[in-house]
């Protein structure tokens, strides 16, 4: 069998399966006698190594199986839940990601065994006193009483009914115990060819344990079948053991002497026709519990699979297509010869495409947000803290490649807020601030724009602190540095190598995080600004606009060359005489009913060849910029139009340009810039 | 019996003019060459990159290579011609005065560049190469690309 060909199945549902055990794990951690989340956790570790078995790995499904003996006697309250067990919980899935994604890219599983880890879980199975516990082990050596006769058949009267019938018959009867052997990989498999053999040669009237859980495997090495028959106990011997992988066969003859051992073993309700329990379970009601529908996540919506490269392909062809139409308008606008409804129809459903095409790409940040839990749980040990994260808006979506983006500078915001912001137990006290500390993550939209905050209730930033820093550093004098407000003095953290942490954790403070941050951030054309009160908390906010790759633009003449300025940012249009322009500091500002709104003369900035200087203009325009609540007014020599354009990358030589967010292809098949507002506004 | 004597490996090169210069390049770096293409300037680069250009969708930088070699600029004329390259993925173009021919160069034919002191051009030469009289410069674009790269990412 060619495995490869499942190899992504497998490698995806395995990811899948991991996630739930890591969010099973965890509120596992919140409440130890949750039992609903140890059956949750037990059959994600069951079915994994089922997956791990078909596919080969048995380094996997030696783990996995060690996990599920753990969390079986768990769930039957064999053994007691306690926080060093569930920290031997997470190594193991800790270890079983690492072999998903070994095998994500080798095949194999790899070399490593684990051992250890599986020696643990053996570990605090054997270091449970009761007998009870014993039997839990792996099925191998272990001879409990218990074990041997609760494989054996129990008949209620319908059963023996059927068996008189069959000895009136001249029928045999036959209790046959089938013991794989050790190690034997595909379990069911191996149940399901003798139960072949026996339905082509018999009636089974019982089986121990029930046929569904020998089909899930549900079973250790051993199963007992009791059946009718004109073959002979020999017969049945030699067919079974000539079966590859079987240990023993133990044919009983059942009868009418024997017969009635088989009821009183029953003991419990015989009229209920309830067989005995298998090895697995040591009560019924749990018994019956597998038997109930397993309870699904709640969010089972159709689904389909998409391999992201035909994403892509969709969505370069709804460009291609925004492209020609507007190429279309063009020519129109000159021949005026074509259908005007056409063309708005075609518009309307070029847009309606764009955005359902954008929405595809859509993905809820909770992809993103899912590992933060474990992280701060762990970030939490190491560093002696008592942290509890909240997040919300979740569902909130965001364009596929931000995503892709996003998790590295929250990862970072995340643990400046554990090592930094948030205080030890003692400290919190001390202020009168109770434990735990607390991380907010919260997500929505805002407009245009998708809103990240991270807020914490630590001991925020000291802002005098930083200012001395900044003078220390030489970056600005200390005259200077006392005129800076606030917020600009916290926008210093944001620049390349510095940092306030007077040691340097494993995790931040080595002065290279947050610029890093703000740089991949403002990639991808969003923003990122701190707030903080002293002794209260701090909290960042991060800014993405919604859709990545087409947007709304004003397209606009600066000498002969065209830009295009992003919508978005634009607030409105002002015309403006050249004697209105006036100096404030040196800077040259225009007032725009109350507010003085500082220039950007971008035919200067963009050394445009060949503009012309004011006195030679009526009037000049100004389109004004909104950045975060700051305003600059960008002075162009003509407006052409507004356009939805497709951001096109300056290709990979290129990226990085100053004050360009990258290139748009016009209708003209000529390319335009398009102008990297973050950079050029004041 | 004739003897067969195995051939030289021989491969394809580009010669174009710059100046009175003669300049190769490898074949299969090639991808097409194109004669007026309009590019978009793009600020703030260094002058040798002219701007940008779209074709079929992709955009990439035009060079001057005159510029690059510290060269004066020529007016556009009815020889001049933009090749197209493709090197490891990356494209560029290249603003020649004008493209000559395909020659099969093998490695005997090419010799080092040592003897070129002129600083401006020694980083991006594989090689000189006579033939019938001419000498051949031969360019190592990729090191041209690393270049670009390199100050990309500053």
């Amino acid at each position: 069998m060619d495995m490869n060909q499942y190899l992504d199945i497998f490698v995806e549902e395995s990811r899948e399966h991991l996630q739930l055990l890591n969010e099973s794990l965890l509120e596992l951690e919140k409440d130890i006698k949750n039992k609903e989340v140890l059956n949750e956790i037990f059959r994600v570790a069951h079915t994994l190594k089922g997956m791990a078995g078909t596919m080969g790995y048995t380094k996997m499904q030696h783990l996995t199986h060690a996990m599920e003996d753990v969390l079986d006697a768990l769930r039957n309250d064999r053994i007691v839940v306690d926080s060093d067990m569930v920290d031997v919980l997470f190594q193991c899935l800790d270890a079983l990601e690492t072999y998903v994604n070994t095998i994500a890219a080798t095949a194999q599983e790899g070399s490593e065994s684990f051992s250890d880890i599986v020696d643990s879980l053996k570990a605090i199975l054997g270091a449970d006193p009761s007998s009870a516990g014993k039997s839990a082990k792996h099925a191998k050596s272990s001879k409990g009483s218990a074990k041997a006769t609760s494989l054996s058949v129990a008949l209620n009267q319908y059963d023996f009914n059927v068996i008189n019938k069959a000895f009136e018959g001249g029928y045999n009867v036959f209790e046959i115990r089938i013991v794989l052997s050790e190690g034997c990989l595909l379990k069911a498999a191996r149940a399901f060819i003798v139960f072949q053999i026996l339905e082509k040669n018999s009636d089974i009237i019982k089986s121990v344990p029930k046929v569904e859980d020998i089909e899930d495997e549900r079973f250790d090495l051993e199963f007992t079948v009791v059946l009718i028959t004109q073959k002979s106990k020999e017969f049945f011997e030699k067919e079974i053991n000539s079966v590859a992988e079987i240990a023993k066969v133990e044919v009983t003859p059942v009868t009418k002497e024997n017969m009635n051992e088989y009821a009183t073993k029953a003991g419990m309700s015989v009229s209920a026709g309830s067989d005995s329990s298998s090895s697995n379970e040591q009560d019924n009601s749990k018994h019956a519990d597998d038997h109930h529908p397993v309870k699904r996540p709640t969010k089972t919506k159709k689904t389909v699979r998409v391999d992201i490269d035909r994403l892509d392909v969709l969505m370069n062809l709804v460009s291609e297509l925004i492209i020609i139409k507007t190429r279309l308008d063009e020519t129109n606008l000159q021949n005026k010869s074509m259908d005007m409804e056409s063309i708005e129809y075609l518009e309307r459903i070029t847009t309606s495409l764009h955005d359902a095409v954008m929405k595809v790409r859509m993905v809820p940040v909770e992809t993103v947000f899912n590992r933060f839990p474990r992280m701060i749980r762990d970030i939490a040990r190491d560093l002696d803290k008592d942290i509890e994260i909240h997040m919300s808006g979740e569902e909130t979506e965001l364009d596929r490649t931000v995503i892709d983006e996003i998790g590295d500078p929250l990862i970072h915001i995340l643990r400046n807020s554990a090592d930094h912001g948030l205080e030890n137990h003692e400290d919190r006290a001390k202020s009168g601030k109770s434990s735990p500390g607390n991380i907010y993550l919260r997500a929505f939209q805002d407009g245009n724009h998708v809103v990240i905050e991270v807020e914490d209730d630590g001991k925020g930033i000291d802002v005098e602190k930083v200012r001395k820093k900044i003078v220390d550093r030489g970056a600005v004098s200390a005259e200077a540095a006392a005129e800076l407000t606030d917020k600009e003095v916290i926008g210093f953290l944001f620049k390349p190598s510095f940092s306030t942490a007077d040691k340097v954790t494993d995790l931040s403070g080595r002065g290279v995080g947050l610029d890093v941050v703000k740089t991949k951030i403002e990639a991808l054309g969003g923003t990122v600004e701190a707030a903080t009160e002293f002794g209260k908390g701090s909290t960042f906010t991060i800014r993405i606009p919604l859709t990545l790759a087409i947007i709304q633009a004003l397209l606009v003449m600066i000498g002969d060359e065209k830009y295009a300025i992003p919508l978005g940012s634009i607030q409105e249009i002002e015309k403006v005489k050249p004697d209105e322009i006036k100096f404030v500091r040196n800077q040259e500002v225009i007032i725009l009913r109350d507010l003085v709104v500082p220039l950007v003369r971008l035919d200067k900035i963009l050394n445009v060849p060949g503009t012309l200087p004011d006195e030679q203009k009526k009037s000049l325009i100004c389109v004004i910029i909104k950045k975060g609540d700051k305003l600059s007014a960008f002075v162009v020599d003509k407006l052409i139009g507004q356009q939805e354009i497709v951001i096109k990358s300056l290709g990979n030589l290129l990226t990085g340009v100053k004050y360009l967010a990258g290139a748009t292809i016009l209708g003209d098949g000529n390319v335009a810039l398009i102008l990297d507002v973050n950079s050029l506004a004041l | 019996m004739d003897v067969v004597i195995p051939e030289k490996e021989l491969i394809q090169y580009l010669i174009f003019r710059v100046g009175d210069q003669e300049y190769g390049t490898e074949l299969n770096q090639v991808s097409i060459i194109e004669k007026d293409l309009t590019y978009t300037r793009v600020p703030t680069t260094p002058d040798y990159i002219k701007g940008v250009v779209n074709l079929r969708g992709d955009i990439f930088p035009i060079l001057s290579i005159r510029l690059k070699f510290g060269l004066p600029e020529i007016e556009v004329d009815d020889d001049t011609r933009i090749v197209i390259f493709n090197i490891n993925e990356s494209m560029l173009g290249i603003i020649v005065d004008a493209v000559r021919e395909v020659v099969h160069l093998s490695k005997d034919d090419i010799e080092s560049a040592g003897n070129i002191t002129d600083d401006k051009t020694l980083d991006y030469i594989s090689g000189v190469v006579k033939k019938d009289e001419r000498l051949i410069t031969l360019l190592n674009l990729e090191k041209l690309v690393a270049e670009l790269l390199e100050n990309r990412d500053k």
